[in-house]
């Protein structure tokens, strides 16, 4: 391995892991100010012209808590579990091509940290490992509300790796690779070439996956809502209650990114245009997280586990031999 | 913003109406049946529609309230002031001590004494505003409409008695010279139309 290599991803890193920090507290102004909007309301207004500044008062609030280790939860396991949610969900940002390449000084700069062949499986998996942040953190707890919303979150994230699963199979299956960056080519030739023209039905159900794996309304059952209380994060306060909010924006915005690398063409041919159409389709996907928010109610547990199990697993197996059948013949 | 949208209590006029909601389903092929019904009848864009017209129009109803404060009614009972007569700018309180003798808390307190010119005065006057619950029988009774309820609402304290004396509810000299002096048109307070409702007493006829 030589040194620039190395140097160029330490970079880079560093880069993703800044910027996206910082755009998950944004993501929080964002989120109160277009809920505001939507309920008729202002939203933040009163720290910094427009409530800008809210972030940073509430992220110095955050660090500035006392960081409360109630008596009787298990220690280590509850003060690893928010740095599980936060930690795999940049690890996941690692096989994401955020940007067609570009050239800065004469040198090439991939803005993809590991180009690795099994991208869209990492992505996945990775995500996936991130249950273990909420899994765990409710039941070190010692808190009966926690237990349960914990219960429930891995109950949802386990049914819905399923559906993502499934539904990213069929594409998978027409480009024939694992990378981002292939699907990525193979949409190049415009909006003509997207998969989401071939793969209507993927796009959808791994869409309404990607609800349930971010834990965003209509799938909020992670943070007990109709028990008024925060779910897992009950018993966490300052900056390890922050560490699953950055998780849980961070992502958001990760996701973002996937649904229209996968479906929507992504960077397209990689020309200025494209990364800003990668840009304008992931700022898309991240509003509408926030205006379902504001649209529709949860559904019940039972609800949600017999939507995945009974209609869009179903539905996605079905895809999946429609689409080997049609690629057979 | 005025108060004749909230003063209209006729609910019949205002558009409201039986929602027509159909039975639930009781059998799985019938929850099925209505689960496909509402996938693809679109009911979830409507929300969406909703409140995203909503934002579009961007017709917010906040009151940033330090800043700016919604408009209470003429009649809203506020913390207690005390009027002068327009004619001489003197108080119009005679210190009969009815407000004191109605209060149902009891958090009235006055003094009276004789003044050098023989006439009754006020030597000292208290509400306790933690006690008092702004019924507006003081006001009622009033005879002279000298205590009358104002439009002052902010009266957080860091104690539960709270007391506000008589100079501090008396009309400003300054007010009054500039005919600032607002009345209080709720209870006991005369009327627009009092004078045509007077009976004549036996007496002028």
């Amino acid at each position: 391995m030589d040194t620039a290599y190395l140097i160029e991803t330490v970079i880079k890193v560093v880069i993703l892991l800044l910027v996206f920090s910082a755009l998950a507290g944004i993501g929080t102004y964002f989120e109160r100010k277009i809920l505001a909007f939507m309920q008729r309301r202002l939203g933040p207004m009163n720290v910094g012209p427009y409530g800008l500044l809210q972030v940073a008062a509430d992220g110095i609030k955050l660090f500035t808590k006392e960081d409360i280790i109630p008596a009787n939860v298990v220690a280590p396991i509850f003060k690893i579990a928010p740095v599980i949610t936060a930690a795999t969900a940049f690890m996941a940002a690692a096989a994401i091509p955020f940007l067609p390449q570009f050239t800065l000084f004469g040198y090439t700069v991939h803005p993809i940290i590991a180009d690795i062949d099994i991208g869209i499986l990492y992505v996945l998996g990775v995500m996936a490992v991130g249950l273990y942040g909420p899994l765990l953190g409710g039941m070190a707890s010692a808190n009966k509300f926690s237990l349960l919303s914990a219960a429930r979150a891995g109950a949802v994230f386990i049914s819905y790796e399923v559906v993502s699963g499934l539904s990213a199979l069929a594409p998978i299956m027409m480009v024939g690779s694992l990378s981002l960056v292939d699907f990525n080519n193979y949409q190049a030739d415009g909006i003509g070439s997207w998969i989401v023209w071939s793969q209507p039905v993927a796009f959808i159900l791994f869409w309404i996956a990607a609800f349930a794996e971010t834990g965003r309304t209509p799938f909020h059952l992670i943070a007990n809502d109709h028990e008024i209380i925060d779910g897992f994060g009950t018993e966490y306060s300052g900056m390890r209650w922050g560490l699953f909010f950055i998780g849980e924006y961070a992502n958001m915005f990760f996701i973002s990114f996937v649904i229209p690398i996968l479906f929507l063409g992504g960077f397209g041919d990689g020309s200025v245009l494209g990364a800003f159409a990668l840009l304008g389709k992931m700022s898309f996907f991240f509003f509408f997280f926030l205006w379902t928010r504001a649209a529709w109610p949860d559904v019940r547990p039972d609800q949600l586990m017999w939507l995945c199990w009974k209609v869009l697993m179903p539905i996605a197996v079905i895809n999946v031999v429609i689409t080997g059948l049609v690629m057979m013949f | 913003m005025n108060n004749e949208q909230f003063n209209n209590r006729n609910v019949s006029e205002n558009g409201y109406f039986l929602l027509d909601i159909e039975d639930y389903p009781t059998d799985g092929w019938g929850k099925f049946q209505r689960v496909v019904k509402r996938t693809f009848r679109g009911e979830l864009f409507v929300g969406l529609w909703v409140v995203l017209r909503e934002m579009i129009k961007f017709d917010i109803h906040t009151i940033s309230y330090p800043a700016e404060k919604m408009p209470i009614g003429p009649r809203y009972r506020g913390v207690h002031e005390m009027k002068r007569l327009w004619e001489s700018d003197a108080e119009r309180c005679i210190g009969c001590g009815l407000c004191e003798k109605i209060c149902i808390s009891d958090c009235i307190r006055m003094d009276t004494k004789i003044d050098e010119n023989s006439r009754k005065e006020v030597s000292s006057y208290t509400i306790n505003l933690g006690r008092c619950i702004f019924c507006g029988y003081c006001a009622e009774v009033c005879p002279e409409l000298a205590i009358t309820h104002g439009g002052e609402y902010e009266i957080a304290a860091d104690q539960r008695a709270s007391f506000i004396d008589y100079d501090h509810m008396l009309t400003p000299i300054d007010t009054m010279k500039a005919n600032a002096q607002k009345e209080f048109e709720g209870f006991g307070a005369i009327t627009p139309n009092e004078d045509a409702g007077v009976k004549k007493s036996p007496l002028s006829y």
